[in-house]
């Protein structure tokens, strides 16, 4: 187990570095660079000195393993530079993004995970019955809606809701503020898309949760448990789901990590100044240091996300104790 | 009064292509303390048939559609489900084929020795636990502490089926159903784990219904056989005789195609020829005939009864049992 969670961790810096050198080398494959994009923004022409000026004072004039280095360099003790579009520095700008996203990917990860399992379990528990139908009824059209219309038909209906209720329409506020400071404005502003995004996860975890509980029902040890006499409630809890969890985890895993950095749609639907449209505005100005910035944090919570995973796995499944 | 008691048992399944009569009518006793062997080829709906006698066949697609089970004085096939999760387990134990998959990989084996023992004694953790050690002790696994911590892949086959038995034998049954459990293992394993069940039902007085594919094991370990073929029983009765002097052309086949260590070495052993029934379309005349060397034009159209053929209680389903009285003895 020691071994094993050793062997995770180190395994952590060679993904970290594979995934520095894509993006540096895919934001500059891109034709154009920010300079281009900010002298040329509003159809202006500008002279070939002024060009260079700018590529000299951003430093991307220098050879590509220079600046390769200076990045890899900056990471090491967490300076990421200066955002080569805005000019303030990326710490800064990442952080007045994060919490917005990072709150949303929890609230939407807890909604998924407190559905999708009970949910997951009756509907395998009673298959083919009504409410195994209704259940799956409403997941399929979780995963098949796309989630802008969701989330705007979520909007139209607090609007028409309140308008009815109140006499006039409520709108969730626009600027962010933290769960400590004022957690009632914090939660109408996040709530919406949390739900919207969570309808969707715990749509896919909860297939998860049924399809692995329909086979692990089927297994030998199950019909051994019955032969014992356990009570059916033991037989759920202590033999099958404990089995049935182990890919539901990994689904809810991968699904965390896509969230914290893959909601620009959702983002752009609420209003929210989340990661995701970040890194959408970032590359479209190619800020190259704010877009190497982002998919690092965003990497980096997928690797944190695969390792909670890989923990939760050992500590649920013997047989990889061992290996 | 005999322990347990069945009576004209059914199971079916129903399926895409039709309702598929598993056990179809079958009958037997088992005496307390009595070691019952069942037989036949695979798909003989022996597995079936012991399921069915817990109640734990799963529905859908499967049911017990008619017959009695009596076990202590009370017919199982009547009891509510709480009544047969005290019988489970309880007064009936059950030891399955697959050592492999039969214990849960993510429970250690205390735990799956001790939560049977919680079901059914109520008794607290440290009791249960005293007791499962002695249980693994009972079964010969030595170290039982260090055992009890371990989980099923640090198991060996042999090891897992000790313990399974040592879960069978937990909370004292009357009855232990033991479906193939030998069959997986290695050659020199099934032996010690037959002679360790037999040595334990011997000592603790349980009785044990042993299926089978394998006739040697009956000759060797049960007082009583009943041979089954297509959903039903073609032959019983004790061991030694049906071994000797089988009255059925499948139980002579099924003799004939294992290696018997009673007899000089035969030149070569005769696999049954043909194929089982579809069981999905049996029809009125015997079920083995197309297969069988003796079948006359009767067979086809009206099906043998389990008829007594011999003093000392043997039974065959066979048109020509008498027959094959005199050709069982020449051959
Ligand atoms: N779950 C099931 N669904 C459909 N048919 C089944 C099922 N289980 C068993 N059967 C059928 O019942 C018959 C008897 O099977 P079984 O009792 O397992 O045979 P065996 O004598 O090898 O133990 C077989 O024809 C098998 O196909
Ligand atoms: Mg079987």
């Amino acid at each position: 187990m020691y071994r094993y969670l050793v062997n995770r961790i180190l395994l952590v810096f060679p993904t970290l570095f594979g995934a520095a050198a894509l993006v540096f080398a895919l934001m500059r494959l891109i034709p154009g660079d920010v300079c281009l994009v900010r002298l040329g923004s509003g159809g202006t022409s500008f002279s070939e000195q002024a060009l260079q000026a700018c590529h000299a004072e951003l430093g991307i004039d220098r050879p590509w393993l220079v600046q390769f280095g200076q990045f890899l360099w900056g990471m090491l003790h967490f300076d990421f530079g200066i955002s080569m579009w805005s000019g303030k520095p990326v710490v800064d700008e990442i952080a007045s993004r994060f919490p917005i996203s990072l709150e949303v990917a929890l609230i939407a990860t807890a909604i998924a995970v407190v559905l999708a399992i009970p949910l997951g379990t009756i509907s395998a528990l009673k298959q083919n019955t009504w409410i195994d139908l209704l259940v799956r009824t409403v997941s399929i059209a979780g995963i098949a809606t796309p989630s802008f219309w969701i989330g705007i038909m979520a909007i139209l209906i607090v609007l028409d809701l309140t308008q009815w209720i109140g006499g006039h329409p409520w709108m969730p506020p626009i600027d962010y503020v933290s769960l400590w400071k004022d957690p009632i404005r914090n939660l109408s502003i996040v709530a919406l898309p949390a739900l919207t995004v969570g309808y969707r996860y715990s749509a896919v975890s909860m297939r998860m949760t049924r399809s692995a509980m329909l086979e692990v029902l089927r297994e030998d040890y199950i019909r051994t448990a019955r032969a014992k006499g356990l009570l059916e409630k033991i037989i759920i809890n202590r033999h099958a789901l404990k089995n049935a969890l182990l890919p539901v985890i990994t689904v809810v895993g991968l699904e965390f990590a896509f969230l914290i950095g893959g909601l620009v749609v959702t983002e752009q639907v609420f209003n929210l100044n989340g990661i995701g449209r970040l890194m959408v505005l970032s590359v479209q100005n190619q800020d190259y240091t704010l877009t190497q910035a982002l998919v690092m944090v965003v990497v980096t919570i997928a690797i944190l996300a695969n390792l909670v995973v890989d923990l939760l796995y050992a500590w649920l499944d013997p047989r990889i104790r061992l290996k | 009064m005999p322990l347990l008691d069945v009576k004209n048992l059914h199971t079916e399944f129903r399926t895409g292509v039709g309702v598929v009569h598993a056990v179809d009518g079958i009958s037997y006793t088992v005496e307390p303390g009595e070691t019952v062997a069942i037989v036949g080829e695979s798909g003989s709906g022996k597995s079936v048939g012991a399921l069915s006698l817990l109640r734990l066949i799963p529905d859908p697609p499967g049911r017990i559609t008619g017959g009695e089970v009596w076990f202590g004085g009370r017919n199982l096939l009547r009891l509510s489900d709480a009544e047969m999760r005290e019988v489970r387990g309880g007064e009936i134990g059950m030891v399955f084929q697959e050592p492999m998959t039969s214990l849960n990989p993510v429970l250690t084996i205390g735990r799956q020795i001790t939560e049977t023992l919680e079901r059914h004694r109520g008794a607290d953790r440290a009791e249960c636990e005293r007791r499962a050690a002695e249980l693994l002790g009972l079964v010969g696994i030595a170290d039982a502490p260090r055992r009890l911590k371990q989980y099923p892949h640090h198991l060996s086959g042999g090891m897992r089926q000790r313990v399974m038995i040592a879960i069978a034998l937990a909370c004292d049954p009357k009855l232990i159903i033991a479906d193939e459990p030998t069959t997986a293992l290695d050659v020199t394993i099934q032996a010690q784990i037959l002679e360790l069940m037999q040595r334990l039902t011997r000592q603790l007085g349980v009785a044990l219904i042993i299926i089978t594919h394998n006739l040697g094991v009956v000759a060797r370990y049960a007082d009583r056989v009943n041979v089954m073929y297509a959903g039903r029983i073609v032959e019983s009765g004790r061991a030694a005789a049906i071994y000797h002097e089988p009255r059925h052309p499948y139980t002579m086949a099924l003799l004939r195609s294992v290696p018997r260590l009673d007899r000089p070495r035969q030149a070569r052993l005769d696999p049954i020829e043909g194929q089982p029934p579809d069981l999905t379309r049996l029809d009125d005349g015997c079920a083995f005939r197309s297969r069988c060397r003796f079948a006359v034009e009767r067979c086809a159209s009206s099906r043998p009864p389990l008829a007594t053929v011999s003093a000392d209680g043997q039974r065959a389903a066979c048109w020509r049992s008498d027959a094959l009285a005199s050709a069982g003895r020449a051959a």
